[in-house]
């Protein structure tokens, strides 16, 4: 039943950040004050790197969906926790992925139920052509709180349009409520959240349950006929309470991924759903749900068309919650006077030269075929040095490996020692750039390396960060790495 | 035609500061430690300096811009002074102009000098900076060993050679210039160090540890120049020293950007020292240069240095290092002085600072380091990193030599 025209979802992805911050390693810290949180402390989160933030996950959340991205007709980033105020955060993502100029982007924000909300617009909406919408989060949670222990970095994405479609809508309903079970000021850098009962029984047990029974009734789909059962739910045992409420008794309760990634707020629903598709068979039900101010419910139906892409398997175990809060800006160590230099970007020179910086674009030669970054006004190549011939060329998804690298003790980076390298390219563009994820005894002359969109530095006298391409390690997705 | 820098131009005089952590000189002490110096021994006055070169690279963080500071530290009496800038080759870039004055007949005494006051910045090493606006937005930003640790890796890959024998060689260098500095009173490190001091100091940039590092000081050098006729004029007993070379080569992007570079040399050392030994009629340099100051900045830096300057074959470094070939006894002496290795590394002093241990060891002045045979001395800089950087190749000899 492959549906090669029908409109529908396209393709799902997640990024998950390497670094996994052993929940264990939290609770060490807190217990002389908060012996309660223990019951929160088995498994593994997902640790943003200090250069990855809610725009540089969503870049690879999208670049996992493996899309011809010049068919791409909006992009919608969803997050409670984006960088930038004002200054549109789908735009950094966009031409970082070199989207079409014409391409509608936009943020949506204040609540982990936007990504679900944007899907479901666009699942039932009739807008032509092919949208995206990834949902991201780099939170920062107060230190000894259970957000701390249960929420984790990453992103999700989803394309949705016309074509070979993995999954197709049958129903969906979506209900508002202003339940406050959490909230955060504008401008407050924590949530505030109520008693965790009160959440499960009249939130998730009445709101949530009566929106999908509305949902299944609406159009005559039994409990028993579900296979795949979606539910983001920061409290344990909720799913499956609600499964046994709505007689879903064929259904698999998707994992949460809990004990190894941790809750994604508004990226949830949307990593729970590509869990689901990959899991499930053509023709099976997957019914979605994302409580939070009210309920969306989605009811998809897989089809026999593969997923595109993989499923993000390859992490490291981190162990050091210092590091973590300082990640997160959370505590504020003495990094010394080199930290002291003013990184004050000039937007002029920014936007003169936007292309080289947000999609690496350096020039190909017409006349003698070089790649080279930065591009120029006269080719590179000795032999040639041919005068306004370069039309611009795009490294961040080409092969390439390392000729040198160091990692530098002296330099300061949040996240020591500083590596950097001449990387040299497929293409034959050659590029000295900084690594990030990578391992000290991993670095070698020749080693193959991708390039990855991330924070380069932060300004933080003016509050503005730049972004640009760091090499990484290409590292084999089957293989699991950890503790 | 052009007919070279060769013989044109005679060193007078020379001077050079104590190099180190100067808490109590500025720039202007500095300078006029280094004046002093050279104007004693010149046998002219200083009315009779028709103009003046001052080379200081980072301004912003000792005597700020033009060549003003050179002029109030000295009282010069209102006569053209210049101030350049080219990295770590500033020093030479300021004898080069300097030279290029005298060698055009448009004065008769002209002085060079090079300072730079490091120490004023709070912290080890160099001053961080800006690297312009553009490259700012995408280039790393890499320190001095971070930019050099580069060759070691990339110099290892490509000779098959093994991590532990090259440190070993790099270990090697430091250690002979250790040395070297002990015996020189004007070193900022005279003490001598092991093997084993260099193999448990701490990483600074990998492989380079912390004795593969030079030093970062205070410092200030400085040569009076002339004609070969007014030198010898001046002192119809001495020997006349004359420049023989002055040439400089400059990254034009290929190495960073093209894949035709290596990453384990230094490609611009190749250049200016062809340039400098066709100046010099000299077709051996591994014979016929009986001394060498190299831009020593990195242990790694000097080594790969050996084969870019052709004192060693291509891959054949890490044996002639080993061997001794560039110790003070060995066959082709290098950083007799110390080098930047003791000396630290006063950006703006530090080319003219390695002439001035050539001119000392041609006029016999050079105490316990005294070398028993030079005609030619060959001295290099290295300004920028090793993909993208301005390279000094100048040599100095008796003239006619």
């Amino acid at each position: 039943m492959t549906m090669e025209n029908e409109h529908g979802l396209l393709a799902t992805s997640r990024y998950v950040p390497r670094m996994r911050l052993e929940r264990s390693e939290i609770f060490a810290q807190h217990r002389w004050m908060a012996p309660g949180l223990k019951g929160l402390s088995k498994g593994q989160k997902a640790m943003a790197n200090w250069d990855e933030d809610g725009v540089t996950m969503a870049v690879e959340a999208v670049r996992g969906l493996q899309l011809d991205r010049t068919l791409v007709n909006a992009l919608t980033l969803a997050s409670t926790s984006l960088p930038f105020a004002e200054r549109i955060n789908a735009g950094i993502v966009a031409s970082a992925l070199n989207l079409p100029s014409s391409s509608s982007v936009r943020d949506v924000s204040s609540s982990y139920r936007s990504g679900s909300t944007e899907l479901l617009r666009a699942l039932s909406g009739a807008q032509a052509g092919t949208q995206v919408i990834v949902a991201s989060e780099k939170r920062s949670p107060k230190p000894a709180s259970s957000s701390e222990m249960i929420q984790g970095d990453g992103a999700a994405a989803v394309c949705i349009g016309t074509g070979p479609i993995i999954a197709s809508l049958v129903a969906s309903h979506s209900e508002y409520a202003d339940f406050v079970d959490h909230f955060r000021e504008s401008g407050e850098p924590h949530e505030y959240g109520w008693e965790e009962r009160w959440t499960r029984d009249e939130g998730y047990m009445k709101i949530a349950v009566h929106a999908i029974r509305l949902c299944l009734d609406k159009h005559g789909v039994k409990g028993t006929d579900i296979a795949h059962f979606v539910m983001p739910a920061v409290l344990s045992k909720i799913n499956e309470s609600i499964a046994k409420k709505l007689g879903f008794t064929e259904a698999k309760v998707v994992d949460t991924h809990r004990d190894t990634v941790g809750d994604l707020g508004s990226a949830q629903p949307l990593a729970m759903l590509d869990t689901a598709l990959r899991q499930a068979k053509p023709g099976e039900l997957i019914l979605l749900a994302c409580f939070g101010s009210g309920c969306d419910v989605i009811l998809l139906r897989r089809t026999s068309v593969p997923c595109p892409g993989n499923e993000p398997l390859h992490f490291k175990s981190e162990t050091n919650y210092l590091k973590y809060l300082s990640f997160n800006h959370q505590i504020e160590l003495d990094w010394g006077m080199r930290a002291e230099m003013d990184n004050k970007t000039a937007l002029t020179a920014a936007w003169r030269d936007h292309g080289r910086i947000s999609n690496f674009e350096g020039g190909k030669c017409t006349k003698c075929g070089t790649v080279q970054f930065p591009s120029g006004r006269l080719c590179v190549n000795p032999q040639c040095n041919a005068q306004d011939s370069q039309q611009p060329f795009s490294l961040a998804d080409e092969a390439a490996h390392v000729l040198s690298h160091t990692s530098d003790y002296l330099a300061y980076t949040p996240h020591p020692p500083f590596q950097f390298g001449h990387i040299d390219f497929q293409s034959g563009a050659r590029v000295l750039m900084e690594f990030t994820d990578t391992d000290q005894e991993e670095l070698h002359s020749s080693l193959p390396v991708r390039m990855v969109y991330r924070i380069k530095e932060f300004d933080t006298k003016r509050g503005f960060r730049r972004y640009f391409w760091k090499a990484t390690p290409v590292r084999s997705n089957s293989v699991e790495q950890g503790k | 035609m052009a007919t070279g820098i060769r013989d044109k131009v005679a060193i007078l005089s020379m001077g050079c500061s104590k190099f180190g952590e100067r808490w109590d000189a500025g720039p202007e002490d500095l300078m006029l430690e280094a004046f002093n110096e050279a104007l004693q021994t010149s046998g002219i006055e200083k009315a009779q300096i028709g103009a003046a070169w001052l080379g200081v690279c980072l301004e912003e963080n000792n005597v700020g811009k033009t060549a003003g500071p050179l002029a109030q530290a000295l009282r010069l009496p209102g006569i053209a002074a210049t101030r350049v800038e080219n990295a770590c080759a500033t020093g030479s870039e300021a004898l080069r102009g300097a030279a290029y004055a005298i060698a055009s007949g448009a004065y008769d005494f002209v002085l060079a000098l090079g300072v730079e006051k490091l120490k004023d910045t709070g912290y080890g090493g160099l001053p961080v900076r800006t690297r312009g606006v553009n490259n700012d937005l995408w280039l790393p930003n890499s320190t001095a060993p971070g930019a050099f640790a580069q060759l070691a890796s990339a110099y290892a890959a490509k000779h098959g050679i093994d991590m532990k024998d090259l440190k070993r060689a790099m270990a090697h260098v430091s250690i002979k210039s250790h040395d070297n500095g002990s015996l020189n009173p004007k070193a900022h490190l005279r003490n001598r160090i092991t093997e084993e001091d260099v193999f448990k100091a701490p990483t600074i940039a990998a492989p380079l540890g912390l004795y593969d590092c030079c030093g970062v000081s205070d410092g200030a050098a400085c040569a009076i120049l002339t004609t070969p006729e007014l030198a010898r004029a001046l002192k119809p007993n001495a020997e006349i020293i004359s420049i023989k070379a002055l040439d400089i080569s400059v990254s034009n992007g290929e190495e960073a950007s093209f894949q035709q570079w290596d990453g384990a040399s230094i490609a611009t050392a190749r250049r200016a020292s062809a340039l400098a030994y066709a100046s010099a009629n000299v077709t051996n340099p591994r014979e016929q240069i009986h001394m060498a100051e190299v831009h020593d900045c990195f242990s790694i830096t000097e080594a790969v240095l050996m084969e870019d300057l052709g004192f060693s074959q291509p891959g054949r470094m890490v044996n002639d290092i080993l061997d001794g070939v560039f110790d003070r006894q060995g066959k082709l002496p290098v950083q007799v002085d110390g080098g930047l290795k003791c000396f630290g590394h006063p950006i703006g002093a530090s080319g003219l600072r390695m002439v001035y241990e050539i001119y000392q060891q041609l006029i016999g002045q050079a105490g316990d380091r005294q070398l028993q045979k030079i005609d030619l001395g060959l001295t290099q800089n290295l300004g920028g990193h090793p993909h993208q950087n301005v390279c000094s190749v100048s040599i100095v000899g008796r003239y006619g030599a």
